[in-house]
């Protein structure tokens, strides 16, 4: 899975593009946690428009980013995800606690 | 028509969950599945392999063995570890419960296989590993 960061003030988009499983997953949380932390992001979104893959490790790896960011009082949300990407998020009731457009 | 079937057998490295899901759809794709049935074999294979690797075998290396059959046009997919098996299944089952929080599981593994795919069956036993077996019925218009 490959990320690409994108920062307007306090403001981080993260572009995932790949597969969100639990080994992308490993391998890229604490870079993103990081970056949260260092430059005080208080509004996540997370892009899956160029996401090819994800399942229950996926839903983890938002849950952690949606943990970090509420614990700054901040906000996420999830833009651009295909049908099946989708499929796994509402099975989860992520929708619930994360704003998904 | 001979059944047609495939074993694979891959260590417990977590790079190797892409590689499984892969080889098993590539298997499944004489049956001429639709990108959605393709998606939620992979995405169910991807769990129980995470599973074993995560669970099963917690911070060790060792084996995973796949089998992938087709009867007629239903795939049976066979993923077992020899790790530290589940001691209560039904609980494991259920949507959320996870042993590892801290590793940002979600508790979901088994719940998006149940949905995913037509059966489930989990057979574990404490020390001597775990055995998934789905299957699921391929719709396509060649069938």
């Amino acid at each position: 899975m490959n990320i690409e960061f994108i920062e307007s003030g306090q403001k981080l988009t993260i572009k995932l593009s790949g597969e969100l499983d639990h080994h992308g997953a490993d391998k890229t949380r604490y870079e993103i946690d990081e970056r949260i932390n260092e430059n005080d992001i208080t509004k996540l979104i997370i892009d899956f428009e160029n996401l090819d893959f994800i399942d229950s490790s996926g839903i983890g790896f938002v849950i952690g980013r949606y943990k970090n960011i509420r614990k700054r009082n901040g906000v996420i949300e999830i833009i651009n995800a295909s049908t099946k990407v989708r499929k796994i998020l509402d099975m989860s009731g992520i929708g619930k606690i994360i704003n998904i457009k | 028509m001979h059944n047609n079937y495939v074993y694979i057998k891959i260590p417990s490295l977590s790079t190797n969950e892409s590689f499984a899901r892969a080889a098993v759809a590539a298997f499944c794709s004489s049956l001429n599945p639709t990108i959605e049935e393709i998606s939620d074999i992979k995405t169910a294979v991807s769990e129980a392999v995470t599973n074993a690797i995560i669970h099963g075998y917690e911070n060790t290396v060792g084996d995973i063995e796949i089998q992938c059959r087709i009867k007629n046009n239903t795939v049976e997919i066979i993923i077992e570890d020899f790790g530290c098996g589940i001691i209560n299944v039904d609980k494991a089952k259920e949507p959320l419960y996870t042993t590892k929080p801290e590793l940002e599981r979600s508790g979901m593994g088994f719940a998006v296989m149940e949905t995913f795919m037509d059966e489930l069956v989990v057979l574990s036993e404490k020390d001597i590993g775990t055995k998934v077996i789905m299957r699921k019925k391929i719709n396509s218009k060649n069938n």
